[in-house]
């Protein structure tokens, strides 16, 4: 069985009913601005209760199992997870042990995402810290107490380490899976001691990841090695333009194909029910399927750019607005004027969209996938299969990859299988998988978008102006989370990193246009940042060129209110060899600092430019990410993130022709390879201010470093990405 | 009946002899540890051995494998492939995982016949393996780890 429960549970967890009684009603007070839910729930982090039976048990063997209320698609936060808890508690390494928690929004919503248990925004670590230091100081003073009851001794005398209860006076030691079981009956204390970092054992160590065996023979359970008994699996035809749906099909050469077994209309399309993934695969091939496209959109993305260039004529609705931009360009020496624009980005994770759903004997569901959005996905799941959300039982698996992907707000490829599951007549069980083909060309991308900038300098170099006007579609608008978070029309992931600029800008608007297309899009790793930082730092560096002045000190000129950007800035900048001048012909440094989710990132690229080719040698990076958990995760996220995102600042884009995708596997939209990937160093600002997330933050500045260095290597300044030397002239 | 041998064990598969030895790893034998990325020979996820070279089980028909051996990440063993298991996992290598069966499969197949291969012999076995978190600094500091261990 997976995932099997490991016996003598330290206290036993109660089962509790999610909050969501309803069948799949989306009513939920939902916060996914990360700023907004940092401010508002930042102080209180600290605050929350202590619970150490949602989150840890001790077995009698004294393995000590951390449960993980978040996906780990990569990012190593079951590792960071698991050692905050284990840090507090006094535990070996060796003996920690980590499971995926079920869908129970009670226990394990992210608190920076109010009542919703999810994924994403980089919050994991950051929503956890104080949570699981409380479980694990509880769950330690359980044991404590417990030894100081058996022994008649106080508890003042007992200490704590390595999975071992001692008291040093009298010497008598016992390991936690002695004491586990009667301590779990006794009261959990609310205000348990937290250690002093000067305690820390784990925390701030490079301890080794807890998934590596698994991941490095074979064993790691991925959603698309779930096999149930008597499984079947369903591919989909979906239409070839967004919004299209069924016309008509004809299944009977579908149904002649060996394996095949039923062939069903589902909402998203036509499925395919076979005996293995090739058969479904092959009578998928075999399916005719007329599309209605009335309903669809049917523009290529040329178009959908020209009518945005169009919009962007006008002033757009006022993000963020302080002085009078357009009369300070009037008096500036200076101004420079750009265009910038972005292409759709599919997230194209590893392992493409899946999961597997069967019917229970007690009448429930259970659904195995890469929950990323548990709460959203329960209910949605539950509405189709018309039961109650805690009828639908969710068990996570490692994800391979999502970068934002598996968390959608409709829980599209999980709302498609449980269609298919109820259309099939719920008799086996059925593992919907996607194609690669699917993944790329099923839609929720990065928005395409364009930026169009004028800022001015006065006579001494200083910015005097900015007038910025950005055209995107928006995530949320259209979503259930519309009316919760759209502001006036302004949905903050799409402007955030710009609107907000830490720059200190005396004269600053800026205006948003949302997109109309039917091009459905979403969170792509750093979610607005992978354009506004882009545009931002791309900016700036114009602006000191403009001014004559070396970019890393214009930039700090203007971040004097910014210490911790300033700080991973000159990190970065020393530990580089910052110089402004070419090393050699077609060769310069670049760089760029942004702050995400609330940590900071600076970086330089050393980069190789010549003829039409871009060659990244080098990239060094400084981050600041408050308290660093496990630096050797976070030094891995952000080579991660420059080995993710270089093939996007290089070549990738996702296109339409009337309507259509153009690209549909690794050979059209082909990710970073070995050969091409730089030599990545990362500088760790130490601190101790409670800690932030390290998934995303690496990916916004890179595009920008490396723009940048080609601006220094060539003279060539190279607005839009993907970065394209081919066309274009010297500046 | 096509038969087919893998990781030692011999198996006769009901299933046409043009699916590839992919699915019939996965879906008919259940041997999951070798993953489907792209279905084209683009990402290298499903690379397996065939009488110890590296192959892409997405390219390879069940009936073309004949007689040769199939090793895949449950199976593999011997001094090269404890070497290149111990790097990647004390370098820490993975993120989301999905790729590695693959990129360990290449890496073996190159130590195997290279004891100390050069970062542009790497390049050259290990670029047709996609890792899409983009752990590649570390697969090439463990490929030259294990590669010292094995001297």
């Amino acid at each position: 069985m997976l995932n099997a429960r490991r016996p003598s549970p330290l206290p036993a967890r109660p089962s509790r009913r999610g909050l969501l009684a309803g069948a799949g009603a989306l009513v939920v007070a939902f916060r996914l601005d990360p700023k907004a839910a940092r401010a508002a729930a930042g102080p209180n982090l600290a605050d929350v209760k202590a619970q150490p039976n949602a989150f840890v048990r001790i077995g009698a063997d004294d393995t000590v199992t951390v449960v993980i209320k978040h996906l780990d698609m990569g990012q190593g936060n079951t590792t960071g997870l698991a050692t905050i808890l284990a840090d507090e508690l006094g535990a070996d390494w060796a003996k920690v042990r980590t499971e995926f928690a079920p869908a129970d929004a009670t226990l394990y919503n992210n608190s920076l995402m109010g009542p919703i248990q999810g994924t994403g925004g980089s919050t994991a670590v950051a929503n956890s810290w104080f949570q699981l230091r409380k479980a694990g100081a509880a769950a330690r003073e359980m044991l404590m107490a417990e030894a100081a009851f058996r022994w008649k001794v106080p508890v003042s005398e007992i200490t704590v380490a390595d999975n071992v209860v001692r008291h040093g006076p009298s010497g008598r030691q016992a390991r936690f899976g002695e004491l586990a079981a009667s301590a779990a009956s006794l009261p959990v204390p609310s205000e348990p001691r937290l250690k002093d970092p000067s305690e820390w054992r784990l925390i701030g160590q490079t301890i080794p990841r807890l998934d590596s065996v698994a991941k490095t023979d074979g064993t790691a359970v991925y959603s698309l090695d779930i096999r149930r008994p008597n499984q079947v699996t369903a591919v989909v035809a979906r239409a070839p333009r967004f919004g299209a749906t069924v016309k008509s099909f004809d299944a009977a050469a579908a149904r002649k194909v060996p394996g095949v077994l039923d062939v069903v209309q589902v909402p998203t399309g036509v499925a395919v029910i076979a005996r293995d993934t090739w058969s479904a695969m092959k009578g998928r091939e075999a399916l005719t399927v007329a599309w209605d496209d009335s309903t669809a959109e049917t523009r290529s993305s040329d178009a959908i750019l020209a009518e945005y260039r169009e919009r962007a004529k006008g002033p757009g609705l006022t993000a963020s607005e302080r002085g009078d931009p357009q009369a300070a360009l009037k008096s500036a020496a200076k101004v420079v004027e750009a265009e910038f624009t972005f292409p759709y980005l599919a997230h194209a994770a590893m392992e493409p969209l899946n999961a597997t759903i069967e019917k229970a004997a007690d009448g429930g569901y259970d659904v195995y996938a890469g929950f990323q959005f548990q709460t959203v996905e329960q209910a949605t799941m539950a509405a189709i299969l018309g039961v109650t959300a805690d009828r639908v039982r969710l068990h996570s698996n490692w994800a391979g990859g999502s970068f934002g992907r598996r968390a959608t707000p409709t829980a599209d490829y999980l709302a498609e299988a449980a269609a298919v599951f109820k259309a099939s007549g719920e008799k086996a069980p059925i593992h919907l998988v996607w194609t690669r083909e699917d993944d790329m060309a099923g839609g929720y991308y990065r928005p395409t978008v364009l930026h169009k900038v004028r800022a001015g300098i006065d006579a001494k170099g200083a910015v005097v102006g900015w007038d910025h006007v950005m055209v995107g579609k928006s995530i949320m608008i259209g979503s259930p989370f519309e009316a919760m978070i759209v502001k006036n029309g302004i949905d903050s992931t799409t402007v955030e990193g710009a609107s907000d600029t830490p720059y200190a800008l005396p004269a600053y608007r800026f205006g948003v246009h949302n997109g109309r297309e039917g091009v459905p899009v979403l969170w792509w790793r750093s979610v607005g940042h992978t354009h506004t930082a882009h545009v931002m730092e791309v900016m700036i560096d114009e602006l000191a060129h403009a001014a004559n002045v070396d970019t890393v000190a214009y930039r700090l000129s203007l971040l004097a209110q910014a210490p911790r950007l300033s700080g991973v800035l000159k990190l970065a900048a020393e530990k580089a060899g910052w110089s402004a001048k070419p090393r050699e012909p077609g060769r310069g440094l670049g760089v760029a600092v942004h702050e995400s989710f609330g940590s900071y990132v600076a970086m330089v690229a050393d980069v190789t430019a010549q003829d039409a080719a871009i060659r990244v040698n080098r990239i060094v990076a400084a981050v600041d990410v408050g308290v660093p958990v496990n630096p050797d995760v976070i030094r891995a996220q952000v080579e991660g993130a420059v080995g993710f995102a270089l093939s996007a600042v290089l070549r990738n884009r996702i296109t339409l022709k009337d309507g259509q995708v153009q690209e549909h596997n690794f050979d059209a939209y082909e990710p970073t390879r070995m050969s091409e990937m730089p030599k990545v160093e990362v500088h760790i600002v130490p601190s101790q201010v409670a800690p932030t997330g390290i998934g995303e933050p690496g990916v916004p500045v890179l595009g920008p470093s490396i723009a940048n260095a080609v601006f220094a290597a060539t003279g060539r300044r190279l607005r839009s990405l993907p970065l394209d030397l081919s066309g274009v002239k010297g500046a | 009946m096509p038969k087919l041998t893998v990781n030692g064990v011999a198996h006769e598969i009901d299933a046409d002899p043009d699916m590839p030895l992919l699915w019939v790893l996965r879906d008919r034998l259940d041997a999951t540890g070798t993953k489907y990325g792209c279905g084209i020979a683009q990402c290298g996820a499903c690379t397996v051995h065939l009488d110890g070279q590296p192959v892409r089980a997405c390219q390879t028909k069940l009936g073309d494998v004949g007689t040769a051996q199939v090793t895949t990440i449950e199976g593999v063993n011997g001094r090269v492939a404890d070497a290149v298991q111990a790097a990647w996992r004390k370098l820490d290598v993975v993120q989301c995982g999905y790729c590695q069966s693959g990129q360990i499969m290449s890496a073996i197949g190159l130590l195997a016949g290279n004891a100390k291969p050069s970062d542009s012999d790497i390049d050259g076995a290990m670029d047709g393996n996609i890792c899409r978190c983009g752990t590649y600094q570390r697969i090439r500091a463990a490929i030259h780890e294990a590669a010292r261990s094995l001297a």
